[in-house]
């Protein structure tokens, strides 16, 4: 775990780089997030659309939700997720949205 | 207490286990117990791995699924139509009506393939090939008995699947197997996975890179399929990126039993049942609990699972059929043998909170953990056995409790909460 600086902010990250407190983010962090794991600024409403559902997953389930979750029900389909958030859409847009990595992955 | 009917919908690991504990605790004057299954072959899933190396015949895995319950539980043969949330009742296929007290649902997890674009083509059970079924891994024997060279694939396309390990077994495997035949040279073999490592937790992922590596096998990583070219022999990810393949062994998409979906307000998007993890009453009404892999619950989706979970839920269940508190918690107990050939397995314990470690299991002399071993191997080829006599029948095993160990195990650096 180490401290960093994000979008003026000292945060708490994890070795990956996932927020520690969910609690800490705020919607400026996004950007900075986004550029820093690799996904095209500035985001797009699309983007926008995957990253609050995320929080509002997390925030109601305890975790974010897996890719096959997302296509089916955040309104964004698979093909789509991955042009957003290339390689892995559920761990970055969790990334950007400041919550853990999704469970649910063993 | 009083004269309370349980319907439990599916008859595998998890159905037959709860009704053989259930039927030893209460009378049938107490409880009446109906179990439904949509056909009458109980498959021992963990055996399918072997079918395709020839190591297991396809008849010794399979049983029937009645004779494995004990007597007075009442078994329907039908597929399942819907169950009705609101008012306490399952419809069958059949036009049997039954009414419930208490409903489990233990009805697992279904394949998918036509969830993937192109699965369904010509080149299925011809190049690309399942053995996450039994038809699928009877056929896939007669074409690995002739694979002599090329290349080798296996993938699978996205989490949730049954036994996590079991991709990363078939690999180990087929590299002992070609070995054997004397063609390992003239075939390639790689693992595509979508996710960043060889497993999911950091420990356990380590361990098994290090051995695809030994081993002289291939691993693509962050490779999520979107749709499979099964004549042009290729796989190809969402993002556009290709694998080439002369042979494909693929685990095809998970979800819940089809009926989920024609019953409102039971199932989450993929048809599984979202529960409270640690009791596993579901979170849809009180008196419906969940099992095994038809539960939402973040831990692996595997017999020993459901084994653990079992002991759990008869206890909560008798909770419940007294109006007591429910006390009984589950930890995400799972505990799998992963084969890697040669005869030598690896064995992983973990739970929710507690990713794989090293050390010995269930104590400080016990089987190596995250270590390969002949007893280890031994352990698996045994399983078989106890699961038919021991583990169907609901015996206790001594000295394995349903939660997870922590003596023996050794502390690691954490290296980030997951």
């Amino acid at each position: 775990m180490t401290s960093t600086v994000i979008a003026g902010k000292t945060v708490e990250v994890n070795d990956e780089g996932f927020l520690v407190d969910p609690n800490e983010w705020t919607e400026e962090m996004a950007t900075e997030l986004a550029e820093l794991h690799g996904v095209a600024t500035p985001l797009t409403d699309r983007h926008w659309v995957v990253i609050n559902y995320m929080r509002k997953e997390y925030f109601e389930n305890g975790t974010g939700a897996t890719v096959r979750k997302l296509g089916k029900a955040s309104g964004v389909d698979t093909k789509e997720l991955f042009q957003l958030f290339p390689k892995g859409p559920a761990k970055l847009s969790a990334m950007i949205a400041g919550i853990p990595k999704p469970k649910g992955c063993i | 207490m009083m004269h309370k009917r349980m319907v439990i919908l599916g008859a595998g690991t998890g159905g037959t286990l709860a009704a053989n504990r259930l039927r030893k605790r209460f009378s049938t004057a107490e409880l009446e117990i109906d179990v439904v299954d949509q056909d009458n072959q109980h498959i021992y899933q963990p055996g399918l791995l072997f079918v395709p190396f020839g190591l297991t015949e396809p008849d010794d895995i399979v049983r029937k699924r009645d004779r494995q319950l004990h007597k007075g539980i009442n078994y329907h043969q039908s597929e399942i139509e819907s169950v009705d949330v609101e008012a306490d009742e399952v419809h069958l296929a059949n036009g049997t009506t039954l009414a419930y007290d208490l409903l489990l649902i233990s009805t697992g997890t279904k394949l998918l393939p036509e969830e993937t674009e192109g699965l369904d083509g010509p080149g299925w059970n011809r190049d690309v090939f399942t053995f996450y079924d039994l038809p699928g891994a009877t056929a896939l024997a007669e074409r690995l008995a002739n694979f002599d060279s090329g290349h080798l694939v296996i993938n699978f396309f996205d989490l949730p699947i049954k036994c996590p390990v079991a991709p990363l077994e078939f690999a180990f495997l087929a590299d002992w197997y070609f070995h054997d035949r004397g063609v390992r040279d003239d075939i390639k073999i790689t693992y595509v996975t979508p996710l960043d490592g060889a497993f999911t937790k950091p420990a356990a992922s380590a361990t098994l890179s290090n051995l695809l590596e030994e081993k002289g096998i291939n691993l693509v990583t962050e490779f999520t399929t979107g749709e499979v070219d099964t004549v042009g022999k290729k796989l190809i990810s969402y993002d556009g990126t290709e694998v080439e393949f002369d042979l494909a062994v693929v685990i095809p998409l998970h979800g819940g039993a089809d009926y989920v979906h024609n019953s409102p307000g039971l199932g989450d998007e993929l048809g599984f049942i979202p529960c409270d993890n640690k009791t596993l009453q579901s979170t849809v009404k009180p008196n419906i609990f969940v099992l095994g892999d038809a539960a939402d619950v973040p831990t692996s989706k595997a017999g020993s699972v459901t084994h653990f979970e079992g002991e759990v839920l008869v206890e909560n269940i008798d909770a419940f059929l007294h109006e007591r508190e429910m006390v009984e918690r589950f930890d995400g107990h799972a505990n799998c043998f992963i084969e890697t050939g040669y005869s030598k397995a690896l064995l992983i314990d973990f739970n929710y909170e507690t990713e794989p470690l090293p050390g010995h299991f269930p104590g400080p002399v016990g089987l190596p953990l995250l270590k390969e071993s002949r007893i280890n191997h031994l352990g698996k080829l045994m399983f078989q056995s106890f699961y038919w006599h021991g583990l169907l029948p609901g015996r206790d095993v001594p000295g394995i409790g349903s939660h997870m160990p922590e003596t023996g195990k050794h502390e690691l650096q954490t290296t980030g909460k997951s």
